[in-house]
């Protein structure tokens, strides 16, 4: 393990410490695998899977058609594997919201790690009762008119947004689409915004 | 279990500090650790999140995301006799003293060869033995219960009128599978709540919370339900 905490209590790098010693020789644990999963989620944090298959959602209807009745193929099709995912499409109508209540559910696979607040409790408290005022928050104003849908993650299955295309995006490519996708967006609790200079 | 980590519909939280620093390396190493359990099959994904829920309170308001995490499978592996908490606390011990010592030199006997653990399949999506409850579009009513064990229907979704949108599937139940007694495997559905249902003071106009809920959290509600 290195040493880059610097936000935490001596302690708790201890007691993490302790536990990664003890599980190893009890031969619970293999170092590694520690370090191979360290390896990855220091170097491999972004929503590129989620990223990609939002784009070529965009470009193919075919593919969001998959996308959004069968997410597990339509991950698999990039080459990922998923857990249970629904993806649920925003439009003129509808905008999504994901939030889990009673822990922090995330589709880790296809958003990598999930950021700081969306574990916290001001936005776990906060989602599925005024979740306006939390996309106000974010800069985000669905009209009046536009049902706002929070889904909460209380089992299994872990959700993913499939935003609107912005504007101005007209005859980008997959991987220039992809590049401008938030995690953010994914979550619900941003659009995706318009490409500087367009 | 009515614990501090059911958080949905409180107040005093505040705003949203979207601050969010990169992942630090004690983080990666608590969620390396949750892994190899779960893949080991020595925590299931019920019984850490049943962990967690049992941090005593406060300290769950006021620690970092990972301790949770670091918290809960400590605890479960004390609980289940796989790490003695005296053994961990001499540890912590050792490692304050000597902050920069490797996990081999903290050891106090040679390391032991990997343990033969069974590599166990994570998912939790089952085949169906029993027909499903309920469709899509049947009004419902979540009970009203106030369990002390593991449970994942939030505390503001209890006793409330709602409308099957989906028909999951069948998933392993976690009210069971948390205390190890068994998988008691039961349907899943999305479900539908109006905001005036369950806020009915103070809610926002077109808004609507779906929650996925396990068919024993259910009962067929015959009173007329408006809208949804």
């Amino acid at each position: 393990m290195g040493k880059n905490h610097p936000n935490v209590e001596p302690y708790v790098v201890s007691r993490v410490r302790a536990l990664e010693s003890l599980l190893i020789e009890k031969g619970l644990l293999s170092p590694d695998a520690i370090d191979a999963v360290i390896e990855r989620y220091e170097s491999d944090t972004g929503p590129l899977l989620g990223a990609r298959a939002v784009a070529r959602a965009w470009l193919n209807d075919e593919y969001r058609a998959l996308l959004l009745t069968d997410p597990v193929a339509a991950i698999a099709e990039l080459g990922g594997q998923a857990e249970e995912l629904c993806v649920k499409e925003d439009t003129s109508e509808v905008h999504n919201l994901v939030v889990c209540t009673l822990c922090s559910c995330y589709p880790w696979s296809v958003m990598g790690l999930p950021p700081k607040w969306y574990k916290e409790p001001a936005y776990r408290s906060r989602a599925v009762v005024e979740p306006r005022e939390v996309l106000a928050e974010f800069g985000c104003f669905p009209s009046e008119e536009t049902e706002v849908r929070v889904w909460d993650s209380s089992a299994e299955l872990r959700y993913m947004v499939l935003p609107a295309r912005p504007e101005g995006t007209e005859g980008m490519s997959e991987d220039e689409l992809a590049a401008i996708v938030t995690r953010d967006s994914m979550i619900g609790v941003a659009a995706v915004p318009t490409p500087a200079g367009v | 279990m009515d614990g501090i980590h059911d958080l949905g519909g409180m107040h005093g939280f505040g705003h949203i500090d979207r601050d969010d620093p990169p992942l630090e390396a004690w983080e990666a190493a608590v969620i390396a650790i949750q892994g190899a359990t779960r893949r080991a099959g020595l925590i299931n994904i019920d019984e850490f999140r049943h962990g967690i829920e049992r941090m005593e309170p406060g300290h769950y308001l006021t620690s970092p995301y990972f301790e949770h995490w670091l918290d809960g499978i400590a605890r479960i592996l004390a609980e289940k006799n796989l790490v003695d908490p005296d053994e961990l606390e001499s540890r912590i011990a050792f490692f304050d003293e000597h902050p920069e010592a490797t996990a081999r030199e903290a050891m106090t006997a040679a390391p032991a060869p990997p343990r033969e653990l069974p590599r166990v399949h994570l998912g939790t999506s089952r085949a169906p033995t029993v027909a499903a409850k309920f469709a899509e579009g049947d009004a419902i009513r979540t009970r009203l219960t106030h369990v002390p064990g593991h449970t994942r229907l939030p505390r503001y979704a209890r006793g409330k009128r709602g409308r099957i949108h989906l028909v999951h599937g069948v998933h392993v139940y976690p009210d069971t599978n948390a205390h190890l007694q068994g998988e008691d495997p039961t349907w899943v559905y999305s479900v539908r709540f109006d905001p005036v249902e369950l806020w009915p003071d103070d809610y926002e106009d077109r808004t609507v919370v779906y929650l996925d809920a396990f068919e024993p959290y259910l009962v067929a509600e015959r009173s007329g339900l408006s809208g949804a």
